[in-house]
């Protein structure tokens, strides 16, 4: 009897919901274990890994904030990361704002030069820009006996900033794009000079796209290692590379409780944003569609 | 002072920082890869000559590259067409059937897109383990303990277990962009395909997939590029390409070369050949999948 209840479409519903709840468990169960994992004693890393933490072991935080560093690198990583927010904000709003809004010799040579930046994957220069770096620094070790270029935080931010001028820009000035003329003529009516209105009438206007600007570059910096790792190859670090080398620590020494409170310390802050803004997130992502 | 005058000045002042900084670590390093392709560079010498096309010779030969090269187009297409798969089934029925709690799932499934590829080598790690590893653990518990795998150690599997991370990865980031495209399909459609008798499967194949086709196209390039990219960030910090290569991919093999050997040249003319590949490939498969465009 059973059997005729289950019509094709209750059993179709069914399937879904099995599927559904099969990629969630996918996802949530692994990094839920992460933060179990990060207040387990190390000796408990040798039985069964599904088994609850005896007690909630924070010391793994405090080892991975003092004798792992994570601490510097984490003030290393919340430094780049605002700083070339900063510069990235401060470069890419009136570049965005002039494209958009203004017809001039070369505008459309400009855009297209700055769009095709979209097609540059960070990976394959990331070599050429060490290397750019590193004669900088040996020019200046000649004239003044020290470099500065590699191994500097500020350099680091400003590069982020510059690889993500593409997206950025491009996103700004499709939203500027869809503003009315109407309000530079009542600025300029009342007297304010091209500064002036941008700076007080246009771009408060262009906060929500400035916001979702924000988001995603956020995330970006935050979570980068390639450039991190090969710019500053010295003692100072971002979280991600100094994460990756408690990676390979553990591979040698089995320090597996710091391993694990390093990654929360990575991925909690990006967590708790998301949670926050995830409609911002999923929403802005589809009008800039662009993959890091 | 002009108004005209002024105008130009502003537009100049908002533009040079951006297109100076763009110039400088953008453009210029592009150039570079292509220029330094075609010089022998690096090793111990400082000095660079210009040997014309003769990394690409060596690259020819190079059956290190041939692997990388292989592991790469595996990754590609098997990455593509599940998570293109998983990712559209998951759209459409979260954007088309009536399910509880649909936000939830769709916050939960664009999770992994947010964590930096180093947490998600930490989980995988993890979950890869031989000894103490969930998967294995996993398998214990429900007696296939027969399927116990070393699945970052043997050779065979490997690219496999890489090729599941990368999935993992990447399905919610594709599901939400298409969600968005289904969304914006007119309601009146599915009524009117409903009404002449057409059931779920017909209106996704005559109604959803051909309207979402054009946004499918663009997301194949994504695939492609990100594929490339992730690939070798997940290598370096989770297999450093082993055990013994055989988890070699392109831009892990570029960045060894240019910069662990300090091979400057060569390393760079892979890179000239990885760029070269995935732009080919992307106009080939744009070509390809051309449909006259279904509007509404």
């Amino acid at each position: 009897m059973k059997k005729k209840k289950l019509s094709p479409e209750a059993l179709y519903k069914l399937f879904i919901y099995v599927a559904m709840i099969t990629l969630a468990i996918s996802i949530i169960v692994p990094v839920a274990w992460v933060f179990m994992a990060s207040v387990k004693e190390n000796a408990e890393f040798y039985g069964n890994p599904w088994t609850l933490p005896q007690s909630l072991n924070w010391s793994n935080f405090i080892e991975a904030f003092q004798e792992a560093n994570m601490g510097t690198y984490m003030w290393n990583s919340v430094l780049v990361t605002a700083l070339a927010l900063v510069i990235l904000l401060a470069v890419a709003l009136p570049a965005a704002y002039v494209l958009s809004r203004f017809k001039f010799k070369g505008s459309r040579f400009f855009k297209t030069l700055i769009r095709s930046g979209l097609f540059v994957n960070i990976s394959f220069i990331v070599v050429p820009i060490f290397l750019m770096l590193l004669e900088w620094d040996d020019t200046l070790r000649l004239a003044m006996g020290s470099g500065f270029f590699l191994n500097n935080r500020f350099v680091l931010a400003l590069v982020y900033a510059a690889t993500a001028l593409p997206f950025t820009i491009f996103l700004l000035s499709s939203y500027f794009e869809t503003l009315p003329h109407d309000f530079e003529e009542a600025a300029h009516m009342d007297g304010a000079g091209y500064f002036k209105t941008m700076t007080v009438v246009m771009i408060p206007m262009a906060k929500p796209s400035i916001i979702t600007v924000i988001l995603f570059n956020f995330l970006a910096f935050w979570n980068e290692y390639i450039l991190a790792l090969t710019l500053m190859p010295g003692a100072n670090k971002t979280l991600p590379v100094g994460l990756i080398n408690l990676m390979a620590a553990e591979r040698a020494a089995a320090n597996y409780g710091r391993l694990y409170a390093g990654m929360v310390i990575v991925m909690l802050p990006t967590l708790v944003l998301y949670i926050l803004v995830q409609k911002q997130l999923t929403q802005g992502m589809t009008a800039g569609g662009v993959k890091g | 002072m002009n108004r005209k005058k002024r105008e130009r000045l502003f537009i100049m002042a908002c533009l040079s920082p951006a297109v100076i900084l763009f110039l400088i670590f953008m453009v210029w390093p592009t150039f570079e890869v292509f220029r330094m392709s075609l010089y022998r560079w690096g090793g111990f010498s400082n000095t660079q000559t210009f040997v014309g096309l003769e990394n690409f010779k060596i690259l020819w030969n190079d059956s290190n590259f041939y692997r990388s090269f292989q592991n790469t187009i595996l990754l590609i297409v098997v990455v593509t067409v599940v998570t293109l798969a998983v990712a559209i089934f998951f759209a459409n029925i979260l954007i088309r059937e009536k399910l509880k709690g649909k936000n939830f799932f769709r916050v939960i499934f664009y999770i992994p897109n947010i964590l930096s590829i180093v947490v998600i080598a930490g989980i995988f790690s993890a979950i890869y383990r031989p000894s103490q590893g969930l998967l294995n653990n996993t398998l214990s518990l429900i007696n296939l303990e027969n399927l116990h795998q070393l699945w970052l150690g043997d050779q065979k599997i490997v690219i496999y277990s890489l090729i599941a991370a990368l999935i993992w990865q990447a399905i919610g980031y594709y599901m939400v962009m298409y969600m968005s495209s289904i969304a914006s399909i007119p309601e009146s459609f599915y009524e009117a395909a409903a009404l002449v008798g057409a059931n779920k499967w017909v209106q996704f194949k005559d109604i959803t997939l051909p309207l979402l086709w054009n946004n499918l196209r663009t997301t194949l390039t994504f695939f492609i590029i990100s594929t490339i990219n992730l690939s070798f960030l997940l290598v370096q910090t989770m297999t450093g390409g082993g055990p013994d290569g055989s988890s070699q991919v392109f831009l892990f093999y570029m960045y060894n070369q240019a910069y662990t050997n300090s091979t400057y040249g060569y390393g760079m003319a892979i890179g000239v050949v990885v760029f070269l590949f995935s732009f080919i490939l992307s106009a080939v498969l744009m070509k390809v999948t051309k449909r006259d465009v279904l509007e509404f």
